[in-house]
């Protein structure tokens, strides 16, 4: 199976992307200040001792005397003192960094999100987001922190051991400093070849994963259709895929190690070899020669680190771009300015100005498309008086979701308006319309929290009796005293504990709560028994009484009270009247209607 | 449960079995290569004090003797390239050996992990339904995730990692005491206090992992839910509230994990400071004595810095190394509780009878939590080819009912057979193979919609697909899809609407050409136009097949040769249409509401064409 070429993968590293995201980085100055001296300091120190140790050795042991060496081991023991400081602090800094900037990029992404449209929604997977605000949120963000931190250390630590060995003895640093552009390539090739191996296996990882949760998920799918095997066979072949990719990844790893180690030693010798004939011939002195020693054997660690950032780079160019982009995601619904200065928006609404809402509304010559090339709505007009209830018939895929999406504003017109009590809805903040307006939907979404908290969820201040009234209104009170908890009672993520029409009830509830003017119901009692949709029903027709209301149906049953019932086709509407004019018409809403 | 303090070695044994060979040769290879490690330094004290100095007082009498035979020092001196090459030519003996350790590791590790993955996933396949219902998907999979890369890290890394330390430990502490053993002593005095503190650090950043680790789960929640719930959210005007929410759980989740990096640097900076120390004041009294006393040579202070350094980091390591193998054996456990649940079990004789299709209750009680009683003192008899529709309301047994049909569950009380055979004395999997059940909610798997509807039978030909598609009324919506038969559903794929969903669940089991259909209130999400459409289909191919329909809808119950009527678990009414519409209990009051409101027409037989 080939598990890469289901993404892009991009191999290239577009710095325009990096640029983007660094400036995250860049807003935290204290931070980065701390983490640049702390570095600083530190690869000084590293470099110092060394030559502490080479001090020892010409002015201690070679000269067998001990002038100066209380001090010496005071000096040494500061040091240490001063590094470990230093390392506190570039850890801290480097974690703080880290953390506030998957903080503050999600953050934004999330304001965003809040104020996407739906056709936004509509294109991209719940899934695909929360894998790009979660997990690679935190993926760059560690990266660029910590490539921060590593790559200065790094450089600082290298300029610095490349002087002083030129400093001590040039041709013995020139000799020594030879393998250093071997490693670096060494390190190169194996760095990218190795973490794109081990991007593989990540890949098959998360599918071995989602096959678990299939595989339990779909538990009783499976025992029905007597697909335990099969499904077993199949698995195998991942785990195995898994085996063997994983096992490859591994092999490179331990080709790699050795052969650095390999160079290191040949650095080694070489300051060994020619190093102790220059002793020898009394050209340095035996610390210079130690001090070789000990730098030839240090410089392994940050070649390998900085060369590892530049391959980890090219593997999150990819993830890098879907973060930016979701960042930069253009709005297709906004309010203009003069309306957010008014009216406020979502996040700071200004209810004070707020006119009060009628629950007029009419379609004046609306054109509508969700994708260029298919017309849903052509020259649509249609006037709703306030009050009046307005019901929504037709077959699956015709326009009837996309009107109530019109008039909810979870999209705008192609071109004519749509005038909410005369005006343009577009010169009312989005926030307005939507506080004004009650929405049930077809599959019942709870969130979760008690039962109470559900309720209350568009009127988070409400009494008590406040609650206890909507819910008796749909008949609900009899269940929700009958859990555990009554309305203390969890519902779970998503209402997982309640049955689909016990969350149709509560949404109910919901909606009543936050007492609406404009009502819409989108074919809201599909899932409840006969006799509690009998009851459901009463309740509506009460609630519904002087708001305007749509009602989007399957059922034709429910709306045959309606004031008017609309029958849409493909390209707008073909009947319109109420149920007994219709009846007698015997057109599309007769057959409909006798044919159930 | 009481908790296994200790390893599961048998555990561990099992899924090394025929693979234990490469770890012992592991083992050895480490070994090796530790001892291996350790001549470079000693070769570089050689040169120092020998080639270069001239001192011999640090030979033994063995290697002087050695070095006479090839010409003394001054073959050192004339070619002190040689030790050079010794160093490499270790290093590159020393390469060979870690590679050879690493793929034998390697080999030990991905099979135990590739035994375990595959064993947890055919158990959790097999064992019964009920299992599942008591536990959490999240749960499980995260066992059969990340418990199994913990247990194969244990594998491959912390089980090396112990011998390693150990071996290192021993081998350094060997050199240096035969240097000087007061030194030694001493520069070991360091080393409880730096393993007690690692291993206690370690213990606690765990627990606070997992305090961190929940806050992200939270965090990813609250994401999830909004982004599900975008439209209520919106329809409710709750974004700034939502936000709200949102900054709350997001800033608790960057302030967890703060704390666990303050406690990270304050135990590497410290750790490192100690360490440090250590090595800095031993170094410092082997240069003391170097410089006053003859005894200690200029190698041998090199030598022993360098052993101590072997010495010391190795210690610091160990506490890691002990404290991630009480998260194995926490991994362990968890992961044997799985595979320690029984499989589903054959209660009775296992036969596998040609099945016709007659089916039998007799006092039939049941209950998930027996003795709360689900269904109480079932009874009817259902004759081959019957249809029979079964109506309650939400919770009276019906889905249960049908369930104990296909044997998902067994009943406490009382007997099923079909045909004249028990259902407990019938293969399980030969009962399910010939029973096709649609499910209320089914559960498509994550490939094409071509392979979802053959899935129990791979090889059949696309004509069979189509036409089982088309009587579920579902071709024609397939075909409008871009890739149409090809398009994946599931977590990769589209999303298809409830109604959809049932449609393709219904083709996938009239694949199955089974003596025995039931349909669990298979059409509930599908609108009532496509629903007659379904029905009028079905009823031209069932021929001799006995279906069992649940229903809310009248006009899909009235068709049927009988119906059955549940309320709380009982069997209150059963019947023909007619007869029970005369009968004026809870199925007349469920026809005329529903032909109060127009549901449908009470057009006495035969339904609505």
């Amino acid at each position: 199976m080939n598990y890469l070429q289901e993404e892009d993968f991009n191999q290239k590293v577009n710095l325009g992307t990096w640029k983007r995201l660094l400036k995250y980085a860049l807003r935290h100055k204290g931070m980065l200040f701390t983490i640049i001296s702390s570095l600083f300091v530190s690869s000084f120190v590293d470099i110092l001792y060394p030559l502490m140790t080479k001090y020892a050795i010409d002015n201690f042991i070679t000269t067998k005397q001990i002038e100066g060496f209380v001090p010496y081991v005071i000096i040494s023991v500061i040091l240490i003192v001063i590094q470990a400081i230093c390392s506190i602090l570039f850890v801290r800094g480097g974690s703080s960094l880290e953390l506030s900037m998957s903080y503050e990029i999600r953050q934004e992404s999330f304001e965003k999100l809040q104020r996407l449209s739906f056709s936004y929604y509509d294109k991209t997977s719940v899934g695909y987001i929360m894998a790009r605000v979660m997990s690679d949120t935190s993926r760059l963000s560690e990266m660029i922190a910590w490539s921060i931190v590593d790559v200065l250390y790094g450089l600082t630590f290298i300029i610095g051991c490349i002087i002083t060995m030129f400093t001590l003895n040039v041709k013995l640093a020139l000799i020594t400093l030879s393998v250093i552009p071997v490693m670096t390539a060494v390190a190169i090739f194996f760095r990218s070849r190795i973490l794109r191996q081990y991007r593989l296996v990540r890949k098959i990882n998360s599918r071995i994963t989602s096959s678990y949760n299939e595989g339990i998920m779909g538990a009783m799918t499976t025992k029905t259709l007597v697909r335990e095997d099969q499904n077993y066979e199949d698995f195998k072949v991942l785990t195995t895929d898994m085996r063997r990719e994983a096992s490859k990844a591994s092999r490179l790893n331990s080709i790699f190690f050795p052969i650095i180690m390999l160079l290191s030693s040949i650095g080694t010798s070489l300051a060994l070899g020619v190093g102790g004939l220059e002793v020898l011939g009394e050209m340095i002195t035996f610390g210079t020669l130690s001090s070789f020693i000990t730098y030839t054997s240090q410089f392994f660690e940050p070649i390998q680190s900085i060369t590892s950032i530049f391959a980890e780079l090219q593997n999150a160019q990819a993830s890098a771009e879907r973060v930016i982009s979701l960042l930069d995601t253009e709005e297709d619904i906004t309010d203009t300015e003069e309306v957010i200065e008014k009216y406020g928006d979502s996040i700071n609404p200004k209810p004070e100005n707020w006119p009060p809402i009628k629950g007029d509304i009419s379609f004046e010559h609306v054109n509508f498309s969700y994708i260029p090339e298919e017309i849903i709505l052509e020259d649509f007009n249609l006037e709703i008086p306030a009050g009046s209830s307005v019901a929504l018939v037709g077959e699956t895929g015709a326009g009837k979701s996309t009107l109530v999406n019109l008039v909810c504003r979870f999209y705008e017109p192609t071109s004519g308006s749509i005038k909410i009590d005369g005006v343009d809805y577009r010169e009312r903040s989005q926030i307005w319309l939507q506080s004004n307006t009650g929405y049930v939907l077809q599959q019942p979404h709870l969130f979760s929290g008690t039962i109470r908290d559900n309720i209350a969820y568009g009127k988070k201040d409400a009494t008590e009796e406040e609650i206890r009234n909507a819910a008796r209104m749909v008949k609900a009170e009899e269940f929700i005293l009958a859990q555990k908890d009554g309305y203390d009672t969890e519902v779970g993520e998503g209402g997982i504990r309640l049955s689909t029409g016990q969350k149709q009830l509560i949404s109910f509830a919901r909606v009543i709560l936050s007492d609406p003017r404009i009502f819409v119901l989108d074919e809201a009692t599909s899932s409840i028994d006969t006799e509690t949709e009998q009851l459901i029903q009463e309740a509506i027709t009460t609630v519904l009484q002087n708001r305007t209301s749509l009602i989007v149906a399957h059922r034709l049953s429910t709306i045959r009270h309606a004031d008017m019932i609309l029958v849409i086709g493909n390209k707008g509407i073909i009947e319109k009247g109420t149920h007994e004019e219709l009846l007698a018409k015997k057109g599309a809403y007769y057959n409909l209607y006798t044919h159930q | 449960m009481e908790k296994k303090k200790s390893i599961n070695w048998s555990l561990v044994n099992h899924i090394t079995k025929g693979y234990k060979k490469y770890l012992f040769f592991a083992v050895i290879t480490v070994i090796i290569s530790i001892l291996l490690s350790y001549v470079s330094p000693l070769i570089i004290s050689f040169v120092v004090d020998y080639v270069i100095k001239g001192d011999t007082s640090s030979l033994s009498g063995v290697t002087a003797s050695f070095i006479d035979s090839i010409g003394g020092r001054d073959f050192f001196t004339s070619h002190i390239y040689v030790c050079g090459i010794v160093i490499v030519g270790v290093a590159l003996l020393n390469g060979l050996i870690t590679f050879v350790r690493s793929l034998c590791v390697t080999k030990v590790s991905e099979h135990s992990a590739m035994t375990l993955r595959n064993e947890l996933y055919d158990h959790l396949q097999n064992v019964p339904y009920d299992y599942h219902k008591h536990s959490s998907v999240g749960d499980l999979v995260q066992r059969c995730s990340s418990d199994v890369e913990i247990i194969r890290r244990f594998v491959s890394v912390q089980f090396i990692d112990i011998v390693r330390t150990v071996v290192r430990i021993t081998a350094a502490a060997f050199i240096l005491f035969r240097l000087n053993v007061k030194l030694t002593l001493f520069s070991m005095s360091m080393m409880p206090v730096i393993f007690i503190i690692s291993f206690i650090y370690f213990k606690k950043v765990h627990a606070n992992f997992e305090i961190a680790d929940e806050a992200e789960g939270k965090l990813s929640a609250t994401l999830q839910e909004n982004l599900t719930g975008v439209r209520v959210v919106r329809a409710f005007g709750q974004q700034k509230q939502e936000i709200e929410k949102f900054t709350e759980r997001n800033k608790d989740n960057k302030d967890k994990y703060h704390k666990i990096m303050k406690m990270m640097s304050l135990y590497w900076g410290g750790t490192d400071m100690l360490c440090y120390i250590q090595i800095i004041l031993s170094s410092a009294i082997a240069i003391y004595l170097a410089s006053t006393t003859d005894e200690f040579s200029l190698g041998s202070v090199l030598l022993f810095s360098n052993y101590v350094g072997a010495l010391t980091w190795p210690v610091r390591m160990l506490g890691r190394t002990l404290s991630d193998m009480g998260r194995a054996t926490v991994a362990m456990q968890r992961v044997q509780e799985i595979l320690d649940a029984p499989l589903e079990k054959e209660p009775g004789a296992a036969l596998k009878p040609e099945i016709r299709g007659n089916i039998t209750f007799e006092h039939v009680d049941f209950g998930y939590d027996y003795p709360d009683e689900v269904l109480k003192d079932i009874s009817f008899k259902i004759r081959s080819g019957e249809t029979i529709g079964i109506l309650g309301s939400t919770g009276s047994g019906k889905s249960s009912l049908v369930q104990l049909i296909q044997r998902l569950y067994t009943c406490n009380n009382g007997h099923i057979y079909i045909d004249d055979t028990d259902i407990n004395d019938i293969e399980y999997k030969h009962l399910r193979s010939n029973i096709g059940i649609v499910l209320q909610e089914p559960f498509l798997y994550s490939r094409t919609i071509m392979d979802n509807i053959r899935i129990t039978d791979p090889s059949a030909p696309d004509e069979e697909v189509y036409e089982a598609a088309k009587i579920a009324s579902v071709h024609d919506v397939i075909m409008e899809f871009d890739k149409g038969y090809d398009t994946m559903v599931g977590e990769r794929g589209v999303t298809l609407s409830g109604g959809q969903q049932q449609r393709i669940a219904i083709a996938r089991t009239l694949m199955k050409k089974t003596p025995i259909l039931i349909f669990d209130d298979s059409m509930s999400a599908v609108d009532t136009e496509t629903d007659t459409h379904i029905r009028k289909a079905l009823r031209s191919i069932r021929g001799t097949c006995t279906t069992l329909i649940i229903s809310h809808r009248i006009t899909t119950l009235m068709e049927s040769d009988r119906i059955l009527v549940l309320d709380k678990g009982r069997l209150i009414e059963e019947g023909t249409h007619d007869e029970l519409i005369k009968n004026g209990s809870l199925y007349s009051r469920i026809a005329e509401i529903q032909e109060a409101t127009g549901q449908f027409q009470n057009t006495s037989e035969g339904g609505n064409e």
